[in-house]
Order: C-alpha cells, then sequence, then structure tokens
C-alpha cells in the first residue's frame, strides 16, 4: 500500500528471497493416534522474474511447483521468507493482488457449467469491474485469437476439452492481468488444441507483455514457449537459466539427421557420431551445447548432403539425468 | 490502478447477488426438474407437520400445548431455518471444496470468499420449505386466539429474522469446521437440520438438560421458543425472567460474530495448511 509505484515500475515483477513453505503433515498410526512430522514443500527458493518474460516451472508430481503457485497467487501464506508479485504481498493483500493476476488451473474449469460459455465472461466483467469497453476489446480480442466464436452461446458442458482450455484462458485474461499462472495449460489436449494455445500465449507475452509463469508436463510447451526454465524437485530450485543451459548441465546431446544422396556406410565427423543408419539418411549425436554449423559445414564438405534437420534432445531425459546427478553427489 | 479492492460488506453482497444470480440461471436451464425439486422440498419439508397433525389425532395436548401453539413454535423455526438454509444453505458443501481443490479457485478471485462460498449453488427450490413454514405460521395464527399488544406484534418478524441469522451463524461456524475436519458437515447438519426439528416440538418434552444446553450453549432456544412462549403468555423453561424473549437481535449479531471469527480462524488455517 505505502509504495506502490515504486515496486510496480520495479524491474523485478515477481521476487521471492527464501521463500519457505513447511507443512506439518500428520499421519495416522493407529485410532486417534497420529505422528506429525514436517514437511518441505518449498525449500528458501528465491528467484524473480522481470516483467514481461515468460517462464516455465518444472519438475516432478510434489516438486513444490504447485505450492508455488499458490504462495504467488495468494491462496496459501509463506511460512517463511520474502515474497512480493506487482510490489504486493500476495497472502496479506489476497483481493487487490486478483485484480493483477490471472489464473489458469489445467485440471478443472472454473467456467459455469450448464451456462453458456458467454455468461461466465459476464460474470467475471461484473466481479472485476471491468469497464466495459475494456471487457468488449478483451473478449472481442480473445475470441477472435482463441476461436470462440462459435462457442460462446454453448453450455460449457458441451465443450471439448480444448476448447474449454481456451475458454478458461480467456476468462482469466478479461480483466487484463500483467501476470499469468497456468498449471498445466496443455494437459489432455490434442496436437491442433495444444499448438492453438501455445500460438495465442506467444502472441499475449509479445504484444501485450504479459509476464507468464506455467508449470508443465509437457515440454514441448517449454522448448516452444519459454526462454527461461526453472527446476525444481523437493522444494529446492536445481535450475533457473536458459533452456539450452540446461542441456549443458545435463550434458545431453542434440541430434542431427542427414539425408545423402546414396546410401553410404557411416560417416565419420569430428565430435559426432552415428547412432543409426536407414538407408541413405543418417543419425548424428552431437554434444547440445556445441553449435550444429560447423558439424554441417564439416559434412556438406566430405560427403553428397541432400539435405539436414536438428532434433533438440527430450528434456524430460535431461532432468531425470540431472536428478540422478544430484542424488549421486 | 485497476479497480479497488473487493472488500467489505459492499463487495460481500455484491459477490453474493452475482454468483447467486448465476445459480438460478443454471437451474433455469432446466426447468423441469426446478419446478419439481421446489415441489419435492415443500413436500418432504411439510411431512414434518404432518407427522405432529398425525400425533394430535390421538392427543389434545403435547407438552402442556395445544395444536395451534405447537404450529407457532413450527412456523417460526420453519421460516427462519428456511431462510437461512435459502440463503447460505449450501456452506455444508466446503469440506468437499478443501478436499478437491475447488477451493483455491475462489481464493483468486477478487471477492471475498465467505460470500462466494455461501452463494455456492444458490437453490431457490429452498423457497419450498419457508413457503411451509409461512403457511404453518399463517394457520397458527388462525386458530389460535393471542391477545396481541404492539411489543408481540413487533417480536414477531424480529423473531423470525434474529432465527435466520442464529442459524446462519451455525452454518457459517459449521462450514469453518470443516476446514479442519473436511467430512464433519454431518456434525453441521446435526445442528441445523436436527435444531430445526428440536424447536418444532416445544421445550416442555424435552430434558432439562437439552433445554439448557440449546438455550446457554448453542443458543438455539432464541430462535423461536422465549419469543415465541412470550406471545403465547406460557410460563418459561429454566424460570427465565420474560425480559429474554427481547434477546433475539442480541443473541444473533452475538452469534455472526463469533461465526464471522471463526470463519476468518478456518480460513486462515486452511491458507497456512492447504490441506
Amino acid at each position: 500500500m505505502s509504495q506502490p509505484a515504486v515496486d510496480s515500475d520495479s524491474q523485478d515483477f515477481i521476487e521471492l528471497d527464501r521463500v519457505e513453505k513447511v507443512f506439518d503433515v500428520r499421519k495416522k498410526t493407529g485410532f486417534l493416534r497420529s505422528e506429525r512430522h514436517e514437511v518441505r514443500a518449498v525449500d528458501s527458493i528465491s528467484f524473480t522474474v522481470p516483467r514481461g518474460e515468460m517462464v516455465g516451472y518444472i519438475g516432478p508430481n510434489g516438486a513444490g511447483k504447485s505450492t508455488t503457485i499458490k504462495m504467488l497467487t495468494g491462496i496459501l501464506t509463506p511460512s517463511g521468507g520474502r515474497l512480493r508479485v506487482a510490489g504486493i504481498d500476495p497472502s496479506r493483500e489476497r483481493i487487490r493482488l486478483a485484480h493483477r493476476i490471472g489464473v489458469v488451473f489445467g485440471q478443472r474449469t472454473t467456467l459455469w457449467w450448464d451456462l453458456p460459455l458467454i455468461d461466465s465472461y459476464r460474470l467475471m466483467h461484473r466481479m472485476y469491474r471491468i469497464p466495459n469497453a475494456r471487457y468488449a476489446e478483451n473478449l472481442d480480442r480473445c475470441v477472435e485469437l482463441l476461436d470462440l466464436a462459435e462457442l460462446l452461446d454453448r453450455p460449457v458442458r458441451q465443450l471439448s476439452l480444448g476448447q474449454r482450455m481456451r475458454g478458461d484462458i480467456a476468462a482469466a485474461l478479461l480483466h487484463d492481468p500483467e501476470v499469468l499462472y497456468l498449471d498445466e495449460p496443455t494437459i489432455g489436449l490434442d496436437v491442433i488444441s495444444k499448438a492453438k494455445v501455445r500460438e495465442f500465449l506467444r502472441d499475449l507475452n509479445a504484444e501485450r507483455g504479459t509476464t507468464v509463469l506455467l508449470t508443465t508436463h509437457d515440454l514441448q510447451d517449454i522448448e516452444q514457449l519459454c526462454r527461461r526454465v526453472m527446476v525444481i524437485d523437493h522444494g529446492r530450485l536445481m535450475y533457473d537459466g536458459p533452456l539450452s543451459g540446461l542441456h549443458e548441465v545435463g550434458e545431453s546431446e542434440r541430434m542431427l539427421v542427414v539425408d545423402l544422396e546414396r546410401e553410404l556406410p557411416p560417416l565419420t565427423v569430428e565430435s559426432a557420431r552415428v547412432v543409426k543408419v536407414e538407408g541413405p539418411r543418417q543419425w548424428l549425436a552431437f554434444p547440445a551445447a556445441q553449435s550444429a554449423a560447423p558439424l554441417v559445414a564439416r559434412i556438406a564438405q566430405a560427403y553428397p548432403l541432400v539435405d539436414l534437420s536438428v532434433r533438440e534432445p527430450d528434456i524430460e531425459a535431461v532432468i531425470a539425468k540431472m536428478y540422478a546427478d544430484r542424488a549421486t553427489a | 490502478m485497476v479497480g479497488a479492492p473487493y472488500g467489505g460488506l459492499r463487495g460481500s453482497l455484491s459477490a453474493y447477488r452475482m454468483i447467486a444470480a448465476m445459480w438460478i440461471r443454471s437451474t433455469m436451464a432446466y426447468r423441469t426438474s426446478f419446478a419439481i425439486t421446489a415441489f419435492v422440498n415443500f413436500a418432504v419439508t411439510a411431512f414434518d407437520f404432518l407427522a405432529i397433525l398425525l400425533m394430535f389425532a390421538q392427543v389434545d395436548r403435547l407438552g402442556g400445548y395445544s395444536l395451534g401453539e405447537i404450529a407457532l413454535l413450527y412456523g417460526c423455526t420453519s421460516t427462519s431455518f428456511g431462510l437461512a438454509d435459502l440463503a447460505i444453505g449450501s456452506m455444508d458443501r466446503l469440506g468437499r471444496r478443501v478436499r478437491d481443490g475447488t477451493l483455491d479457485a475462489l481464493l483468486v478471485r477478487p471477492a471475498p470468499v465467505l460470500a462466494q462460498v455461501a452463494a455456492d449453488r444458490f437453490a431457490l427450490r429452498r423457497l419450498g420449505r419457508v413457503t411451509q413454514g409461512v403457511l404453518v405460521l399463517a394457520y397458527a395464527f388462525a386458530v389460535l386466539d393471542i391477545s396481541w399488544t404492539p411489543a408481540k406484534a413487533l417480536l414477531i418478524p424480529v423473531m423470525l429474522l434474529s432465527g435466520a441469522a442464529i442459524f446462519g451463524a451455525v452454518f457459517v461456524g459449521g462450514a469453518a469446521f470443516q476446514f479442519v475436519a473436511q467430512d464433519a458437515s454431518e456434525v453441521q447438519n446435526a445442528f441445523t437440520y436436527g435444531g430445526n426439528t428440536l424447536l418444532q416440538y416445544p421445550p416442555t418434552v424435552f430434558a432439562k438438560d437439552i433445554v439448557r444446553s440449546v438455550t446457554f450453549v448453542l443458543p438455539l432456544a432464541f430462535v423461536n421458543w422465549l419469543p415465541a412462549l412470550y406471545v403465547l403468555d406460557r410460563p418459561y423453561p429454566l424460570d427465565l425472567p420474560h425480559w429474554t424473549a427481547f434477546l433475539p437481535p442480541l443473541v444473533a449479531a452475538g452469534c455472526c460474530a463469533l461465526a464471522g471469527a471463526a470463519w476468518r480462524v478456518g480460513l486462515r488455517s486452511y491458507r497456512s495448511t492447504g490441506s
């Protein structure tokens, strides 16, 4: 309250400083008897996100992702540390914060099941007290970009999962939130719906400068949307940096697929090894941290190259490897 | 900056109205179903009074009270309880919302959680209960020969509204308890529905300990017993003084304050434990 102007202008839109969340878990050990023990769902996490960034927040189930999101949205009170979103302490000023954030829970809709989609939007309009012109403008934009025109008058229960997710994303954006939290936004969606959702999020981030924080199990979400990724496990931040850096940490390999004019024995190229040959097509693995350009140049020089493509490594494997390294370290 | 926070009483009422209106429209999507459930709600609650009528086919008095007098007690508590049930009767679903995590969705909305939970599943069909309560009350006024005074006439609406507020406080308090024990909706129902049934009969048919506990512990006696006995010029249970008949508004205010405090404690505990 005291100095909102200073806080919201600061570079770091989301700030976490040694934030902790400790749960007291009771385990039943008998009739009326239980044992208490502490679970550190979030264990001293610090990071900042500047305005307009799009960040992927990933980790295995139970790693502390949802708990972090719940603290950022004001649902849960942190047990320790300092947390600010747009200069607001979420747990103390939940309602003030609510006007400035949008939240999409991937697995459950917040739309009104039996009512036409448009009715849910009208409720948002009134509940968030969105000025009429802004509401109309934002709704038009969402309807156009998320392809909702045909769905507005249909009861939500008749929508497919993908249509409902698009409907939910629109509902979270009508009040112009400065930050959008997405919890598994593409879970259960078909390929086309996923692509639509991702394209929309990219545009939103690019055009409106909306800060986006998304948790996901779908690593393509991250690959296609986020330049920065945070990996959390056991309540601790294991990695925070660009996606490419994650490959370095995980020492993963990228794959160069080359199509040659004719069938040849496996190529011999420096710093790459052939892992598969199929007729004139060959697969070469090379370190993810290394540029593909010199490698391609070398191959083109020595062999009859027709076509090529580079495949990014599977991040899931990278993360699994990272966890394994930490465990043994 | 974006609109001012939507808190306080005004924010609560406005959020409540909006959400209740959405639920009414949701139920109106199935009009026939609404008509049937509203009638069933009326009929089922009317069975309670039917049971009393059946008893009076065998006896002239119940605990020293005539049918008309019991109709007054019955009509008052049914109307009060019906109003509370209509307004916030779905609060016993809070435990389920805590369990399945849908409460979180309410916590990211710019409106007080209590108002949102209170309006949850707002059901007009519950007018059925209010309707039968009002009808029985009208019957009581028709058959009873009450020597009306201004105080008595004023006491009737005051009693109905205070009673609704007391039951409402029990609903809120019970919901607050569900933050801690998510499957406690049956406990809550015992006090709300059970309390309503208890109050349909005169205090003279119950053991002293029960009367004492619903007077001093959970003050349901102020919903109808004490004010209605004043209207009927009947002796008071537990030798209470007559002025206690005028306490319901104060008792209701006290109950609401306590329930509000319990709600805040419950919500705070939810937000710190998240379970």
